[in-house]
């Protein structure tokens, strides 16, 4: 029988196969940043241990940085940050500081340096390590114990989780974009659907998405459950890769071409679970509640927790309500927000800046709006475009690289009882600040909505 | 880690859903660079509010929680693992958990057991009608004990060991140097270095 794009690369990288036991698991990359990482190096010293190939490790500064120039004001988000500093000089590991050219998101600069390649090991104390399947690889967030783990041994011990395949049948309308597919897949599965599952996304329309989208897509894998999500490499991942500044080079570019054309799931092979998904009846998608599986299409009404068979899934949808603020059958249409944000590692790349900048071009916010590049690379590429003028033209701010209003560990951040439209990851209660309200959104919908202040799909600008 | 044989203690009934690790512990709380101190910041912004279940005096001092579906979501935060633990908490029930979660707390020594919801929800009726009712948590034998009440869990035979044993992952993995060795000396040509 065939195997599926997630056996082929899980099999390429295991160890040692034991009886009763968990593969032991190569790590081609390990991803650190300063919040999950200062206790494993802590661990590392107090065993006596070194770090196995800080040549398969690089780190970056995002989570606590202010997005403003300047130093950290905040005295506990310094000391984390320069924790990492010291870490990474005493254990010999490569460092992207704040204001250096190469600092971002951590799951942004991966893929900007070509890091990030189809068919490798990918992990970080971060759990949308998942971003980095778009290319086909396996990659998976971890905790400190086990980024302590991968620093001393450069392996993990894992079992091979369930593979799902989702099938993404037709196109996308005009105006959909890989947001709102990934945000109508959640709603559809879960955000325990995933759980056990490295999730494979299939089918024309996730062929069809850039690689930036695809990178969309895998990030939230995680928001459904899942260990991974992958993407299957093609001439777009090649295209993309092409030229960067870690992706190899003449013969060994070639080798590595042909060998990344095998990864693709066999035709014969069997996912343990398929799920499918029609692309074409999708429109502008957003969540309504406090988790991501809460979502709704833009142009629907807030549910009534009544809607809800399962008695588990009505409680969560009522608590919801209290929380965010909204009364049942309010169209989303007519939810006024007080902040936009565009950024993150979900949608803070070069293309989500664009689509933000085409529906700003000519307009005014009319609420306090944060585009946040997700990397300096990211930054620059924006200016070199004039994009930064776009937006300051329409009244947003444009800041620096960071993870920023995603969560609350920076300046960035809502206030009690304040209501963004973001288009980062994650709507939990006072995941962008205390008492603060989210709403997950495309790029494309937080752009009008900070042109109208409530929640708008750009076609109904 | 400290090793897991058998818990016996008090339950906390969390009659919630999708307890995502923001919750568990709020990101402010995730600056520190030490290990210790995490208790102060568990369920922060919910225990504000006196109605809480952990605020109810009638439950100080249990150790095992008792959660609704999906607890554990979310971020890769081992501060989640590590606040619980540090409040007292040796053991999480729930009838599903978020992968990630689940992982760092078999690298600590708290145990996450899945139990099918009913079973939960008859845990958390027994933890309402009698705070000072006890449950005992078996690892050696794969069984969750309760007045009446005998189920049994699954947890995997490589897992189940190590945490009897209280065993240290890393010094475990690095009796097959020999075997990452080996394995790196044949790794494809074009994988990239950060350096």
């Amino acid at each position: 029988m065939g195997r599926t794009l997630a056996e082929k690369v899980w099999e390429q990288h295991v160890v040692r196969r034991a009886d009763g036991e968990p593969d032991l698991l190569y790590i081609d990359l390990h991803l650190i940043h300063e919040v999950t990482s200062p206790q494993a190096f802590d661990g590392l010293r107090m065993a006596d241990r070194t770090v196995r190939r800080p040549d398969l490790t690089i780190a970056t500064e995002d989570h606590n940085v202010p997005t403003v120039l300047g130093p950290i004001s905040d005295p506990v988000s310094r000391t984390q940050v320069e924790t990492l500093r010291k870490n990474a000089a005493e254990f010999g590991i490569r460092l992207h500081p704040m204001g250096d050219a190469g600092q971002g998101v951590v799951h942004i600069i991966g893929p900007q340096f070509g890091l990030t390649q189809p068919g490798m090991t990918i992990v970080c104390g971060d759990s949308h390590t998942s971003t980095h399947g778009a290319f086909g690889a396996i990659a998976f967030g971890i905790g400190t114990s086990e980024v302590e783990h991968v620093l001393a041994t450069q392996t993990l011990p894992a079992y091979r989780p369930k593979t799902m395949a989702i099938e993404v049948k037709g196109e996308l309308p005009v105006g959909v974009t890989a947001k709102d597919l990934i945000l109508a897949i959640i709603a559809k599965i879960g955000t325990g659907g995933g759980q056990g599952y490295i999730v494979e996304y299939r089918g024309e329309a996730v062929r069809k998405l850039s690689m930036e989208g695809r990178m969309t897509v895998c990030n939230m894998s995680i928001e459904a459950g899942a260990r991974a999500g992958m993407i299957a490499p093609d001439e777009t991942t090649f295209e993309y890769l092409r030229g960067r500044p870690h992706a190899p080079t003449g013969e060994a570019w070639d080798r590595a071409v042909e060998y990344w054309k095998t990864l693709r799931t066999d035709d014969d092979a069997e996912f343990d679970k398929v799920v499918e998904i029609d692309a074409s009846a999708l429109t502008p998608f957003v969540t309504w509640g406090t988790n991501p599986g809460q979502g709704a299409p833009l142009g629907s009404a807030v549910p009534s927790p009544e809607q809800f068979a399962d008695p588990v899934e009505r409680a969560a949808a009522e608590r919801a309500l209290e929380y965010m603020g909204l009364a049942a059958g309010t169209p989303l249409n007519d939810i006024q927000v007080d902040t936009v944000f565009v950024g993150s590692c979900t949608n803070g790349r070069i293309e989500d800046l664009r689509a933000a900048a085409e529906i700003l071009r000519g307009r005014k916010v009319v609420t306090r709006t944060l585009i946040v590049p997700g990397s300096m690379g990211v930054k620059k590429a924006a200016e070199e475009e004039g994009l930064h003028e776009v937006f300051k033209a329409a009244g947003a701010e444009w800041r620096e690289a960071g993870c920023s209003m995603c969560l609350g560990m920076n300046p960035d951040t809502l206030k009690p009882g304040e209501r963004s439209a973001s288009t980062s990851n994650r709507n939990f209660e006072g995941r962008q600040g205390k008492g603060g309200r989210t709403h997950l959104v495309s790029p494309q919908v937080a752009a009008a909505t900070a042109v109208t202040g409530r929640l708008t799909a750009p076609a109904d600008l | 880690m400290e090793a897991f044989t058998t818990h016996t203690g008090r339950a906390v009934p969390l009659r919630r859903s999708n307890v995502d690790t923001d919750q568990i512990i709020p990101a402010v709380w995730l600056k520190q660079v030490s290990r210790t101190g995490f208790e102060k910041g568990l369920f922060a912004a919910w225990r504000e509010d006196p109605s809480f279940v952990l605020n109810d005096p009638a439950y100080e001092g249990a150790t095992i929680l008792v959660s609704g579906p999906d607890f554990g979501t979310g971020s890769s935060r081992e501060h989640a693992v590590w606040a619980l633990q540090q409040y007292g908490f040796r053991v999480v029930i729930a009838s599903r958990f978020g992968d990630i979660f689940r992982n760092n707390s078999t690298k600590m020594g708290l145990l996450p057991v899945v139990l099918p919801e009913d079973v939960v929800k008859r845990l958390q009726d027994a933890a309402e009608a009698d705070p000072a009712s006890e449950i005992t948590v078996d690892l050696a034998e794969r069984q969750v004990r309760a007045g009446d009440l005998v189920v049994p869990f699954e947890i995997d035979d490589y897992t189940r060991w190590r945490l009897l044993e209280g065993l240290d992952d890393i010094g475990l993995t690095l009796r097959h140097a020999d075997a990452i060795e080996e394995y790196e000396n044949g790794r494809q040509p074009w994988l990239p270095t950060t350096v």
